[in-house]
């Protein structure tokens, strides 16, 4: 359950920007949660609700945006959306592979309540 | 209500990464240890896969020769570092009191402490096959221990682990007459989640692997202390 420490980090994050702007509340919150970041998106949702009691974001909700998979093989140029962890072409069969996304860990955007 | 009124909502893109502070502590901890010529492996495994008995047989191949330290990360007690010690290797605990994971800034507090004239810096993680794998902590080589009694369909079922690190240790290989772990089938999964790993076979017990566990880590600080020159 590393999920709280993350979360904490985000709240982080959160409070510095909304403070550079002068908000008053943070309303909605989205993230980009790739399918190798090694998260559970469930977990994430709970640590939040958990975090969120007498911060500016009491009101606010987690969004989350699972970004798949995605490999480019180096060799054939194929790009490809995995569904598992195989880190071989489906095409040519190459290990000579590039993660394109799938690692993210982002807060992409927030809605803020500003006077 | 009127107040209520007057607010404006707006919308802020930000695209920042959570594990931000976390890498760039983790950065600036490789860089620093890295240029004092230490190499740093970080040792990622399920509770009980033998990462402290894999460092006390490592130690007795190592220490004649090298200067090497060790930092344990355990939820509770001294026990690890007190087992590292009383083969006479400087030792430090960190007890993170439920964490289940370290992260760089644990490690960046201790930095102070480690000799310069260090080989090798180990860090025992807290036993977990999940939440370490997501943070960095400055090391060189990030090595996964799966040892025979956990099963050999454990790389895919934690992919993370496997797919960030270098080199991966199937240990307590002694017990696999009396267990129904195929060690080829744990090597082809695991390099199907990551062809660049580098595998090793040990067992603690008969002393099997450990010197060539032991050469690849010599080569791999020879090889920083290269690229420093």
């Amino acid at each position: 359950m590393h999920e709280l420490s993350l979360i904490a980090n985000l709240f982080e994050i959160m409070e510095e920007k909304a403070a550079e702007k002068n908000a008053k509340k943070i309303t909605h919150v989205v993230l980009q949660v790739g399918k190798l970041s090694g998260v559970v998106p469930d977990l994430l949702i709970t640590a939040f609700d958990i975090y969120k009691k007498d911060t500016m974001a009491s009101e606010g909700e987690l969004t989350i945006k699972e970004v798949p998979l995605k490999i480019l093989c180096r060799d054939c140029k194929t790009e490809v959306v995995k569904d598992d962890f195989v880190f071989i072409c489906t095409k040519c069969g190459s290990t000579n592979l590039k993660t394109l996304s799938g690692t993210e860990l982002y807060l992409e955007k927030m809605e803020l309540e500003i006077d | 209500m009127g107040k209520d009124e007057k607010m404006k909502t707006k919308e802020v893109m930000v695209l920042e990464d959570l594990l931000g502070s976390n890498k760039k502590i983790a950065a600036e901890i490789r860089q620093k240890l890295t240029d004092t010529g230490i190499l740093t492996i970080n040792l990622l495994s399920s509770p009980g896969a033998g990462k402290t008995t894999l460092l006390e047989s490592l130690s007795e191949i190592l220490a004649p020769e090298y200067k090497m330290a060790v930092i344990e990360g355990d939820i509770e007690t001294e026990r690890d570092a007190d087992r590292i010690r009383a083969k006479g290797i400087p030792a430090w605990q960190i007890i993170t009191g439920g964490a289940c994971h370290l992260e760089a800034k644990m490690i960046g507090k201790l930095l102070p402490e480690i000799p310069a004239d260090l080989d090798f810096l180990f860090i025992e993680n807290v036993g977990n096959l999940v939440c370490p794998a997501s943070f960095d902590l400055g090391e060189n080589i990030r090595c996964v221990l799966l040892s025979t009694p956990e099963g050999d369909d454990k790389p895919k079922k934690y992919p993370k682990a496997f797919t960030t690190s270098d080199c991966l240790v199937i240990s307590k290989t002694d017990l696999v007459s009396v267990l129904p772990f195929n060690i080829e089938r744990a090597k082809k999964e695991a390099l199907e989640i990551n062809p660049a790993l580098i595998t090793f076979t040990t067992s603690a017990q008969t002393g099997a692997g450990i010197k060539e566990l032991a050469e690849y880590f010599s080569e791999s600080l020879q090889k920083i202390r290269r690229t420093n020159a």
